[in-house]
């Protein structure tokens, strides 16, 4: 009671509180004034850099192409940079990176988006609880692991069954690469589904539609556009994953078809060059250079394709 | 306009009794009883709703209407954590049943919801959805069902010329004929109609009311409504439901003019709800 009093006694005035704090606003003022020009700054630091590593990644790459024409490094098949008489084809590198990209899509692709399916059309809330957050753990495991994995054991099994298969393969850490790849589609494709309105998954239902059938004709097709995007930000993934096929399909540069051989892909090669010594200047040196350009025009162009696939498949509602 | 439809109501209440003998149930309800999780929404529920007549449900927020219409197509199940007791006989048979299957039940009870819902596609397709998932593929046929049904939703003259376009570039009110179409697309008996006219202007739910009127010839209707003047404009027979009860289920015109209970008066003339 006696602080009622007390209270009661040094009265609030809030009207003159504010009045009081509103003179001593001048400062604060500014930093309004001020904060947008630095929020702005800081954003621009991310574009600068990429600008930045776009301009070098460039200009190094047409210095190689000073030495080596365009036309031969983008249609030989023979890519031979330490040899007496070196011979820069990229394909083989293209062709590696598109096979071992293939085969993660073919994993990762089904059981993703029937991973997705089940968790946002079947799953019971607290399965649901569970699941996704153990989901999204397993894409934080380092890639090193997954590479260690596919070495050690996925390639070892492999062989059990199909001995002709080689110690080193472009097989094993495409497989890999899948399991890796399920947690991104699986996540962002039960994103996409769940955020489809339930009045639609309700006017399905109330035609007589079985579940199966709301989910494939009317939940799906409303998420397709998050579903589409999800996959293409895969292929992006496995496009620019590096540890696992450095790991476990060596460094052979052949181009084939037989994904029982050792195939090495852009980014295994770019790895295996700047770990050795490349000396600077070199023609080997600017070879990471164009490979690395090569590969960024790849991503840029799967980044183009999803936001294009993504709009064009956009259902409103 | 407001003179038409009372003129039309009264025609329809010479006819209706002309017809009353002849006159089958469509749901018969008997004890029916409805939990959600420990809330106690239906209590001894009994309802018999005639074929080829509009039975209105009205009563205040929160006093189970939805629920009711809901049970009839068993939507409520939906809900995690329902519970029922009792039965709905629909033609004799207990929909409630482990074993009656929901899909079969829906597809002669059609819905059409408070919001309109129809599906992010075109218009021709969310008409063609139903007849297609029940296994009708020609394309004929579906291109005479689907005039037909938004024709039956008078809306066919708005749309004709542009059916391939996406169905939410639609105004709400031809939305919500569209899925009156929709659901007429697969011929049920029974429509459920939940708040059809709630998010609609006046205009629209006018159409939507006349509408009404034109499918009671061929369809057993069940409107819950919020509005009483429409519940009093459109439909034959008026339940007033209060706290999961039924207070007093009767012909509209007793109901709004000489209501047995006090809490119907009270309700019908805005001393609550």
């Amino acid at each position: 009671m006696a602080g009622n009093s007390d209270t009661n006694k040094n009265a609030v005035n809030v009207r003159e509180m504010i009045a009081e704090k509103k003179k001593k606003k001048s400062l604060s003022n500014y930093t309004e004034k001020f904060i947008p020009t630095f929020l702005l700054l800081i954003a621009s630091i991310s574009l600068l850099t990429t600008v930045g590593i776009i301009i070098t990644l460039f200009t190094e790459a047409i210095e190689f192409f000073k030495r080596v024409p365009v036309w031969e490094f983008f249609t030989g098949t023979v890519l031979k940079p330490m040899s007496q008489n070196p011979e820069f084809g990229v394909l083989p590198l293209i062709n590696g990176t598109l096979i071992s990209t293939f085969i993660a899509m073919l994993v990762a692709g089904p059981i993703g988006i029937m991973s997705a399916i089940y968790l946002s059309e079947y799953a019971s809330d607290r399965v649901r609880r569970v699941l996704k957050p153990l989901l999204e753990i397993l894409a934080g495991i380092p890639t090193i692991v997954y590479g260690f994995f596919a070495f050690t054991f996925v390639t070892p099994l492999i062989r059990s069954i199909f001995p002709e298969v080689g110690a080193t393969n472009i097989l094993s850490p495409g497989l890999v690469m899948g399991v890796m790849i399920i947690p991104m589609i699986a996540s962002l494709s039960e994103d996409a589904m769940s955020s489809v309105p339930n009045s639609m998954r309700e006017g399905a239902f109330a035609l007589g539609a079985t579940k199966l059938e709301t989910t494939f004709k009317v939940v799906i097709p409303a998420a397709l556009s998050g579903i589409i995007s999800s996959f293409v930000l895969g292929i992006s993934r496995a496009i620019g994953e590096t540890m696992i096929v450095t790991i476990a399909s060596g460094s052979s540069k052949n181009f084939t078809f037989d994904i029982t051989q050792s195939m090495q892909t852009m980014t295994a090669y770019i790895v295996e060059v700047s770990s050795g010594d490349a000396p600077a200047g070199s023609t080997i040196y600017y070879s990471l250079y164009a490979v690395a350009a090569t590969l960024f025009i790849f991503t840029l162009l799967m980044n183009i394709l999803a936001r294009y696939l993504s709009r064009k498949f956009r259902e409103e509602y | 306009m407001s003179q038409k439809i009372t003129v039309k109501l009264n025609d329809q209440v010479v006819k209706k009794t002309g017809r009353q003998e002849k006159k089958r149930a469509v749901f018969e309800t008997n004890q029916l009883n409805l939990w959600y999780s420990d809330t106690h929404a239906l209590k001894d529920i009994n309802l018999s709703i005639k074929e080829k007549e509009v039975t209105a449900v009205i009563g205040p927020s929160g006093c189970g209407k939805s629920t009711y219409i809901k049970t009839l197509n068993r939507m409520v199940e939906l809900v995690p954590g329902v519970r029922t007791t009792g039965e709905i006989k629909y033609k004799n048979r207990n929909i409630l049943d482990r074993n009656f299957r929901v899909e079969d039940l829906r597809t002669q009870v059609g819905m059409v919801f408070q919001k309109p819902n129809p599906f992010p596609k075109s218009i021709y397709e969310n008409i063609a959805y139903g007849p297609k998932i029940h296994g009708i593929k020609n394309k004929k046929i579906l291109d005479e069902i689907v005039e037909k049904s938004l024709r039956g939703a008078y809306i066919w003259d708005e749309v004709k010329d542009r059916l391939n376009e996406n169905a939410y570039g639609l105004s709400g009110g031809q939305q919500q004929r569209l899925c009156i179409a929709r659901c007429l697309a697969v011929e049920p008996d029974v429509i459920l109609m939940d708040e059809p006219t709630s998010a609609l202007d006046p205009k629209s739910t006018l159409r939507i009311e006349e509408l009404v009127q034109e499918l009671r010839e061929d369809y057993s209707i069940v409107i819950v409504t919020h509005n009483m003047q429409q519940a009093a404009r459109i439909s034959d027979k008026t339940a007033f439901f209060l706290n999961g009860e039924v207070i007093e289920f009767d012909e509209t015109d007793k109901i709004f003019t000489n209501p047995k209970d006090s809490r119907t008066e009270d309700y019908i003339s805005g001393r609550f709800g």
